[in-house]
């Protein structure tokens, strides 16, 4: 595997996530310019079943490392599971998803191997043989290219930034056990507690529509409209960083650099003014409606539509035009 | 216990984008004339989590750390003036344009000279790069723990406990110190330092090293010794033209909204 593209594969609830598959789909397209083969590594318990899912997905090769001690994620017992993949297969690129694990075990791992790591790439290219990963910096402003001269080259990559291959059942691939051999006096950190946050109705960074609200709504009991305005669309509702840091929305809800990275088809942000950090959290939505009542606000130049209102006088007739809409 | 909280001095990020200028050619942003350089939002944020630490705990000292030119004194003195005892500035010609691998080295080396740290405090990411990777790094150079990413920070019984925060929830970690801990904008607002502390701030002492007095030189902090290029830097142009929705009233406005998201199959 000394030529392959290596992604670090995550499973939830028994079946990849997205993020996985579109690793590895940019991981194809990577190894067809480079000439490779792309590795999947996948670590957990009982998950050596996905890895037929992730040959369907693009996996030449498929790493699996199954011990009950990787069964929920500790850094410090996957940071070795990972060391020995490593050592296994000598991938030249590690792709790991900006996810939960990704963000902690990434940069973990890169210091362990005296090697660099590109964090939440959105673009990935080969430029004259070496991997060339784009990145939002300065809270969404700027893009920065990064590339990684020594090997491994480690980046992360965003949810959503990458399109999956159609999954083909009928792919064949080789599937590796490697042996994590887990010492426990290397274990330091430990997991004492895991409070899950499960919204009502849509995930947010599933929902094709989301409904987002911002410090403008003046107060968590103004949200009543933005839940109404989701429940007509069957979607998801997000806030922007400040509502969230003033307790009126959870903080699962928060759209932006620091919290979840949506790209659904539709993006309703209701005076949500566009700061740049909200702005990195929802810019790869297909379309974005705002509804806000300065003419300035910055997120009518990410916009499609745009109303200049008070969103208190125009929420109410809207989600009734809507419904009206939809019924016709 | 001895802490230090390392915090990075940055371009003043609350201004409109508008105003946020790249030289392309040199690979840098260009800051607004007039706007001075700011403490890294995510960096006061970890100052805040050691001064809750020493509230429960007065015998614990607080050392802000930062690295930067002769000016980023004043993010550490701003950081005293919260209540943090003692400074340390890293300045040296060597310490411009580093990567993430080489800052950690310098942090890392500079921890180790104070000797007795066993809590280190990061921000979760710096808001210029947005890489969020140091504390990690300092963790793995001083072979200590690395706890990322926490809403709240308490120590108890040499055992440092972090509450992380996660896409969909929350888990608490704990680890023997010494560790490393990274903070998130979740632990709440930084205090604002009174004026008298401010004036006690401008007596505290901020200790000035040199790439030299920590034991490293331009085999380690040259631009060969990087690990990490940054090939281009540019600000992305948006494709988009808003269209203002019009209407003489705010019912007008809704209701062709709602016929143009219909009409774009939105809906």
């Amino acid at each position: 595997m000394a030529n392959a593209i290596l992604v670090v594969g995550e499973v939830a609830d028994g079946a990849l996530i997205p993020t996985t598959a579109e690793m590895l789909g940019a991981a194809r397209r990577l190894a067809g310019d480079s000439g490779g083969t792309v590795g999947c590594a996948l670590m957990g318990s009982g998950i050596e079943g996905n890895a037929q899912e992730a040959i369907a997905f693009g996996a030449d090769e498929v790493l699996v490392v199954d011990d009950a001690a990787l069964a929920e994620y500790n850094s410090d017992v996957y940071i070795q599971a990972m060391v020995k993949v490593v050592e296994q297969a000598s991938p030249p690129i590690i792709l790991f998803g900006q996810t939960n694990l990704g963000r902690d075990l990434a940069p973990r791992l890169a210091f362990r191997l005296n090697t660099g790591v590109v964090m939440d790439s959105i673009e990935l290219a080969m430029e004259g043989g070496r991997l060339a990963a784009t990145r939002p910096c300065y809270g969404g402003n700027a893009r920065a290219v990064n590339a990684v001269k020594t090997d491994p080259q480690i980046a992360t990559v965003r949810a959503k930034s990458q399109d999956p291959l159609e999954r083909d059942d009928s792919r064949q691939g080789q599937v590796t056990k490697v042996d994590p051999s887990i010492d426990a006096s290397a274990t330091k950190i430990k997991v004492t507690e895991r409070k899950g946050m499960t919204a009502e109705g849509v995930r947010l960074e599933d929902a094709d529509t989301v409904v987002s609200g911002g410090r403008g709504m003046g107060g968590p009991e103004n949200f009543d409209v933005i839940e109404e305005l989701a429940g007509a669309l069957g979607a998801a509702v997000g806030a922007s960083r400040a509502v969230c840091d003033l307790d009126w929305r959870p903080v699962s809800d928060q759209v932006g650099l620091t919290g979840k990275v949506v790209s659904p088809t539709l993006y309703i942000a209701v005076a949500i003014s566009g700061a740049s950090q909200h702005m990195a959290g929802c810019s790869g939505s297909k379309n974005i409606v705002a509804i806000n009542k300065d003419p300035d606000a910055n997120i009518f130049k990410a916009s499609r539509f745009g109303i200049v209102e008070d969103y208190a006088k125009v929420m109410k007739p809207l989600i009734e035009a809507i419904k009206k809409e939809k019924g016709s | 216990m001895h802490i230090v909280v390392c915090v990075k001095q940055v371009p003043d990020w609350d201004i409109p984008p508008s105003s946020f200028k790249v030289d392309e050619a040199a690979k840098q942003v260009v800051p607004p004339p007039g706007v001075a350089p700011v403490p890294s939002q995510f960096d006061s944020i970890g100052v805040e989590a050691a001064m809750r630490i020493k509230d429960q705990s007065p015998d614990t000292k607080v050392t802000i750390m930062s690295m930067g030119p002769e000016g980023a004194r004043d993010v550490i003195k701003h950081s005293l003036a919260m209540g943090a005892d003692e400074g340390v500035l890293l300045t040296d010609p060597l310490f411009q344009n580093l990567d993430w691998y080489q800052i950690a080295l310098a942090l890392s080396t500079a921890v180790k000279k104070l000797d007795d740290v066993e809590l280190v405090v990061c921000g979760r990411q710096a808001v210029d790069w947005d890489m969020g990777v140091t504390g990690s790094g300092i963790a793995e150079m001083l072979n200590w723990s690395a706890l990322t990413i926490g809403k709240d920070v308490q120590v108890n019984n040499g055992t440092v406990v972090l509450e992380r925060v996660l896409m969909d929830g929350f888990e608490t970690v704990e680890a023997p110190l010494p560790a490393v801990a990274t903070i998130s904008n979740e632990l709440g607002e930084p205090r604002y330092p009174k004026l008298q502390q401010i004036m006690q701030a401008a007596k505290k002492q901020v200790a000035i090293w040199s790439a030299a007095d920590l034991g490293l030189d331009a085999s380690q902090l040259g631009p060969d010794a990087r690990k990490l290029t940054l090939e281009r830097l540019y600000i992305p142009v948006s494709g988009t033209e808003c269209e203002i929705i019009e209407g003489d009233t705010p019912e007008e406005k809704a209701q062709n909204l709602a016929r143009k998201l219909s009409e774009a199959k939105l809906i």
